[in-house]
């Protein structure tokens, strides 16, 4: 699936929610459910600077396509890079670069985080993008 | 005995909704909320009288100075400091400690020692640490036991001839531990030492006597005590703060400038450089006003029962802990639930309307103490109510049911 349909996809998931209790709950159980990195990549060259919660995210390239595996010592936080992982992982890096991430906008995941919060989303975006980044260019070499 | 529903109605940010919920503050520890009575003399002071203080010959400039002149003496009065011009107006009690710790770089050579507690927050730690540097100074460390109470047989023993300063505060922001100041102001002073303590988290819950302490400097910020943010006060005794050098230049600071030399400005004024906080520290006065017409003996007992009450409700859900057990503690309860992150839970509350903090509180030293990333800090105020502490129970259940 095209990272644009899964993103669609996440849209259309939270809008069943009425509140933001019920989101919430609904991003603790994507956070339950989070593929664990393994534990030899939750080095602190892995960590995400800008999170008040720890996050570690590794990327591996599979067959042209970049795959991200996470974890956080926080369930919320966790619960945020699984929906991250799940619109950008197992994508060409070139897509990866060109999407965009509006879709965070529309869930209204950002505003309803607290600042601190928010600047680790916004790091966690920032960071899948230079994996990307990085992967690309090793593709074009 | 507090009549809470009338003190409640001098506040009216208690009024207000959050996610749909009545609020339930209970991050006091952090800024403790504003009573109309101070939001008046703040609106009064750009309404009325503002202008700029010490030297205007007009009528509005000599108003805002006789009140702001007015405002430190009831500081000077409450702390019960020998003279009005041993209280120098700060920005608050980290700009305090900075000027304290800058004047004594001239004051401390290589191979002093200067101690502090392990339950310091950052503030009371690093512009120590700035002096180390400067000095070739040696900071050394009075641990804590498990409970968050000092180890006064380790102080004790750390303190020598070499000991120059001891700073410490008097109750700790992420423990809630009020310090035996007088035992530890008491054995510095034998062995030559003067002592800062920080009284930031003391000022909102009791009155401390600088002068029966014997204390050499103490400070607190306004916005702990109902006043304005941005505004505190350092006590310091006349003959320390004659031996400290000026910590900014400019303004009324100056007794004579020329491009020769410059004199100083005798005190309170050496320390206050530039244009005060002038609305700050007449709002300041006016919290003191505020809190002490209510009496700071009710307000420390009606806080203890709320402790007590919520220490005793919280511990009876599973997996809780409560970080900070000292015999002698204030109306801070810090906990975690086993297996959630702080900030999971403190998210959760926020959703629920209640205003908690969670984190290292500006104190990772203590967290590293206890080997864990933060803690939720419930921390209770005067114009708190059982009720709000047991929707504060209900709502680390409700978050608790959410995350495990």
């Amino acid at each position: 699936m095209e990272i644009k349909e899964i993103q669609e996809e996440i849209i259309d998931e939270f809008s069943m929610f009425d509140d933001w209790m019920q989101r919430y709950e609904y991003m603790i159980e994507l956070g339950k459910s989070l593929p664990l990195i393994k534990e030899e990549f939750k080095t602190d060259n892995n960590i995400i600077k800008g999170c008040q919660s720890k996050v570690w995210v590794h990327a591996e390239l599979e067959d042209n396509k970049l795959v991200f595996t996470a974890d956080s010592d926080a369930i919320i936080t966790k619960g945020i890079i699984a929906i991250l992982i799940r619109a950008f992982s197992n994508q060409k890096p070139q897509d990866i670069l060109d999407a965009d991430t509006q879709f965070i906008d529309e869930i209204g995941l950002k505003e309803h985080l607290s600042p601190t919060r928010a600047n680790g989303l916004v790091s966690m975006i920032k960071q899948l993008k230079l994996y990307a980044v990085a992967y690309q260019t090793q593709i074009e070499e | 005995m507090l009549d809470i529903k009338k003190i409640r109605a001098d506040f009216p940010i208690l009024k207000r909704e959050v996610n749909g919920k009545p609020l339930v503050y209970l991050d006091n520890a952090a800024t403790s909320q504003t009573p109309q009575q101070v939001i008046d003399a703040i609106v009064d002071y750009y309404q009325n009288y503002n202008a700029n203080i010490h030297r205007g010959v007009h009528t509005l400039s000599q108003e805002a100075t006789d009140k702001y002149e007015q405002a430190r003496i009831k500081i000077q009065k409450h702390f019960n400091a020998a003279k009005s011009y041993e209280i120098i107006y700060t920005s608050g009690t980290t700009h305090s400690i900075n000027l304290v710790a800058n004047g004594f770089s001239e004051l401390i050579k290589k191979g002093d020692e200067v101690l502090v507690s392990a339950m310091e927050h950052h503030s009371n730690i690093v512009p120590w640490q700035m002096l180390c540097e400067r000095t070739g100074a040696v900071l050394k460390v009075i641990p804590m036991n498990q409970d968050g109470e000092l180890r006064m047989d380790a102080y004790n023993e750390l303190l020598n001839d070499k000991t120059k300063l001891v700073f410490c505060n008097h109750i700790s922001n992420a423990l809630g531990t009020i310090n035996p100041i007088e035992e530890i102001i008491e054995k510095a002073h034998k062995v030559g030492a003067a002592v800062l303590i920080d009284g930031a988290q003391a000022a909102p819950h009791l009155v401390a006597d600088v002068q029966a302490l014997d204390v050499d400097f103490y400070t607190c910020s306004a916005h702990k005590i109902c006043g304005p943010t941005g505004v505190g006060m350092l006590y310091g005794k006349e003959e320390w703060l004659n031996q400290l050098p000026p910590y900014q230049g400019g303004g009324e600071m100056i007794a004579e400038v020329t491009f020769e030399k410059t004199t100083y400005a005798d005190l309170p004024h050496k320390f206050e450089a530039g244009t005060p906080n002038i609305c700050g520290g007449i709002a300041f006065g006016a919290a003191l006003d505020y809190m002490n017409g209510i009496g700071f003996n009710e307000i420390a007992k009606y806080e203890h029962e709320l402790l007590d009450y919520a220490t005793q409700e919280l511990l009876k859900i599973d997996g809780l802990k409560i970080y900070g057990t000292a015999k002698n503690k204030t109306s801070v309860i810090s906990f975690n639930i086993e297996g959630i992150h702080p900030y999971d839970m403190g998210s959760i509350l926020d959703k629920l309307g209640i205003a908690v903090r969670t984190g290292h509180h500006c104190a990772q030293p203590i967290m590293d103490f206890f080997k864990i990333p933060g803690t939720v800090r419930a921390s209770f105020a005067f114009y708190n109510t059982r009720e709000e502490v047991d929707v504060l129970i209900a709502g680390v259940l409700k978050a608790k049911s959410m995350l495990l």
